[in-house]
């Protein structure tokens, strides 16, 4: 049982909530591998997408987690909707609580909105990325896919590598796989990632040669082009000069390691085609796992005593 | 009216006036401040009987002290009336024990002109329960880039100059508004933020934004501007004072610019050495204030800074906003924290914590405010009108923002228990309890 009618971030769960999650996951990989994918497990359950923010893969693959489980979704997004004429993010959750709603699954620029809505909402909400503060289904769909691959998480060396400080999946990812028992390392320039991380039980790196050797796993980020100009770094050339993973780079790590992407990729600046198609990479198989991933925490929320 | 409070215990620090004693109050007027000996509790026979129709108000136990001042407030008016009025605002403040606040010019119009002080002058004379003195703005618009007109708003009544809420950020304005000040001898009240460096910031920067997720505000875009504006006050001989000072760096900054001479006085607020940055958990807007909460390591400094008078005031800050405002996404609520009704309750905390003796605190809250800003504030005068406030260290209350009479209920406090309080506020001789 999960403690909390709301999935807000990794920090708020413990350890036993994770694995739940995760072996959860496992029994609806093997429903959304079978030929008819659906199980009624919540049918006359509705869910809601409210994306305040672009998104392809996340809100797709919650949309398709839902139907698998039988509920009725809507995709809320914010530009066709009555935000854009200023309404607030309290009203706009409270009108599509009234509307039926029993997930309201939010995607916002500003940290915390998902904490806001929680504390206003009887639905439960599900964090699907917030600000730079978490993005906790990427990190469970992340440590379910090492799991699967790795056969296990704990002692294994995890590096993450790119802008830390403005990755909310960098930080789910850090507090998940800490929380199980992995060494997790951080890559990237000195201006993307906070000198405080260092008390947060991780490992810190600035040279990428240095940080990479004799890894398990890597989880590459996106680099948000946004960034440029800005003085975090001079030129997405001399990122990918320094940061960028190439294969010369990959060969520090362990022979068998996978390589990781939460997408979408910026192909030839943070990773080479060749790495990102090649057979360590296990980046396709990170979205398949996120429907599973997903259907388990919808499930296991609705279980949880009001 | 007339009115007699007698077997209180007296303390006016800006005449030495420390120990038990009645006061006697004629037509509105402070008549005789009689102090005598512990134990002595015959009133003055001849005043009270001279007039029958006399209030006779019995403040044993009670500490009498001239009424507070507090130079750093935002009435919101005009412009923002759905947040404070002048009217909600000096009724809050006398509530809080305050007789005189002055008023920040970050309203829309901003009070960067005569009209508007002007305005403000008018509705305080008409609707306010305590003194207003309005502080224009440096520079016009509060924009940072031409000076506004200090001499006819100092003609119509603005007694310092601040563009608080944003930093003059260009050094050569901020040294023309230090040196053209000295024409009035107003004090200039610098806004010390480096907003390049806090940038998008809505919370301290450290450990615990990276964990939130919220973009931090380091001290030094403070300590920076700090530094940067008593070299200028060095220049030119201005008159500077700091407002809400809430880093270690910048007492210790502060206490050594002082120490080599500098002409430069300097605030705190209640909330800078009351509660820190963990305040901000769980993404509680009511917490968000600029500069931000920071930590136990600044409260100790500030505390420090405090006792040994390198900040010479506390100030309240006080921020109303409407609720609506408060309950959004912490990146888009608005910084501030309603002060009034909290900042003698807080501030006595310090009393019975050994930081400040009684009389020291009142200085910080009355005596040092009035006299930077140059008004006959802050003092138990005879023959003057009679401000002061009774305090009830004993009485524990409890704060319930709902019911402040300030419009903003915007307060990290609500449900704190604290023991002391104002009972009494005695503005221009009339009586609020």
């Amino acid at each position: 049982m999960l403690n909390n009618k709301d999935l807000l971030g990794i920090k708020e769960l413990c350890l036993e909530e994770i694995m739940l999650i995760l072996d959860t996951a496992a029994g609806f990989k093997d429903v959304i591998g079978r030929d008819i994918k659906k199980v009624p497990a919540l049918r006359g359950k509705t869910a809601v997408n409210l994306f305040y923010e672009p998104s392809t893969r996340t809100r797709t693959s919650f949309e398709l987690a839902a139907k698998r489980l039988s509920m009725d979704v809507i995709n809320f997004s914010v530009n066709t909707s009555s935000v854009v004429k200023g309404e607030g993010l309290i009203d706009t959750a409270m009108t599509v609580q009234a509307l039926g709603a029993d997930f309201i699954i939010i995607r916002h620029t500003s940290s915390g909105a998902p904490h806001l809505l929680a504390n206003h909402l009887r639905a439960s909400v599900i964090n699907a990325g917030d600000g730079t503060n978490e993005h906790p289904t990427q990190a469970l769909l992340d440590a379910f896919t090492i799991k699967e691959k790795k056969g296990r998480i704990k002692g294994l060396q995890i590096a993450i590598v790119g802008d830390i400080a403005h990755s909310r999946v960098a930080k789910s990812n850090l507090y998940c796989l800490t929380n199980l028992g992995a060494k997790v390392r951080l890559i990237g320039p000195p201006t993307l990632i906070q000198k405080e991380v260092k008390e947060m039980g991780v490992e810190v790196f600035h040279n990428m040669e240095e940080g990479l050797k004799g890894v398990d796993v890597l989880i590459m980020l996106r680099i948000q082009m946004e960034r440029q100009g800005k003085g975090f770094f001079p030129s997405t050339d001399e990122y990918s000069r320094n940061w960028g993973l190439t294969p010369a780079r990959l060969s520090l790590a362990q022979d068998n390691a996978i390589v990781m992407h939460p997408g979408p990729m910026n192909r030839g600046i943070e990773i080479v085609s060749e790495i990102a198609d090649g057979p360590q990479s296990v980046i396709l198989e990170q979205v398949t796992n996120g429907i599973a991933v997903r259907m388990a925490v919808m499930y296991l929320l609705s279980g949880v005593k009001r | 009216m007339n009115i007699s409070i007698i077997n209180g215990y007296i303390i006016d620090p800006s005449q030495s006036i420390e120990g038990p004693g009645d006061i006697y109050i004629i037509d509105g007027r402070i008549k005789e401040i009689s102090l005598k000996k512990r134990g002595d509790k015959k009133p003055k026979k001849d005043l009270i009987t001279s007039d029958p129709g006399i209030r006779v108000i019995n403040a044993e136990g009670l500490i009498i002290v001239p009424g507070l001042f507090d130079m750093h407030v935002h009435l919101r008016e005009p412009g923002f009336e759905y947040k404070e009025t002048i009217q909600s605002g000096t009724l809050a403040a006398v509530k809080g024990g305050f007789a005189g606040v002055c008023c920040m010019p970050n309203t829309f119009p901003v009070n960067d002109n005569a009209s508007v002080t002007e305005f403000i002058k008018r509705k305080a004379s008409q609707e306010g329960h305590c003194m207003v003195f309005p502080i224009g703005a440096i520079t016009k618009g509060q924009q940072g880039i031409e000076l506004a007109e200090m001499g006819t708003m100092r003609d119509e009544g603005c007694i310092a100059f601040s563009d608080d809420g944003q930093p003059v950020m260009n050094s050569l304005i901020m040294r023309r508004a230090l040196e053209y000040s000295k024409a009035f001898d107003v004090p200039i009240i610098s806004h010390c933020e480096d907003s390049t460096l806090s940038e998008a910031g809505v919370m301290n920067e450290g450990l615990l934004s990276v964990k939130l997720g919220l973009r931090g505000i380091p001290a030094e875009a403070e300590q920076i501007m700090i530094f940067r504006d008593i070299l200028l006050a060095e220049l030119t001989g201005g008159r500077l004072h700091i407002a809400h000072v809430s880093t270690e760096g910048s007492v210790n900054l502060i206490r050594s610019m002082k120490k080599r001479g500098a002409n430069v006085t300097a605030e705190t607020c209640p909330h800078y050495f009351s509660i820190t940055e963990e305040a901000v958990k769980g993404y509680n807007t009511h917490a968000k204030v600029n500069p931000p909460l920071r930590t136990d390591r600044d409260i100790k400094a500030i505390k420090e800074g405090l006792r040994d008078g390198t900040i010479d005031v506390i100030a309240t800050d006080h921020a109303p906003h409407h609720r609506d405002e408060k309950l959004r996404e912490f990146d888009t609520a608005p910084f501030g924290i309603s002060g009034l009704e909290t900042g003698l309750g807080l501030s006595l905390k310090l009393v019975d914590e050994g930081v400040l003796t009684m009389s020291q605190l009142v200085e910080k809250m009355a005596a040092n405010p009035a006299r930077i800003m140059q008004t006959d504030m802050g003092t138990i005068k005879l023959n003057t009108e009679a401000s002061l406030v009774l305090i009830d260290k004993n009485k524990s209350c409890t704060i319930e923002a709902d019911k402040f009479v300030s419009k903003g209920k915007n307060t990290p406090f609500d449900g704190w228990i604290l023991e002391g309080m104002p009972v009494m506020t005695i503005c221009r001789g009339k009586i609020y309890e």
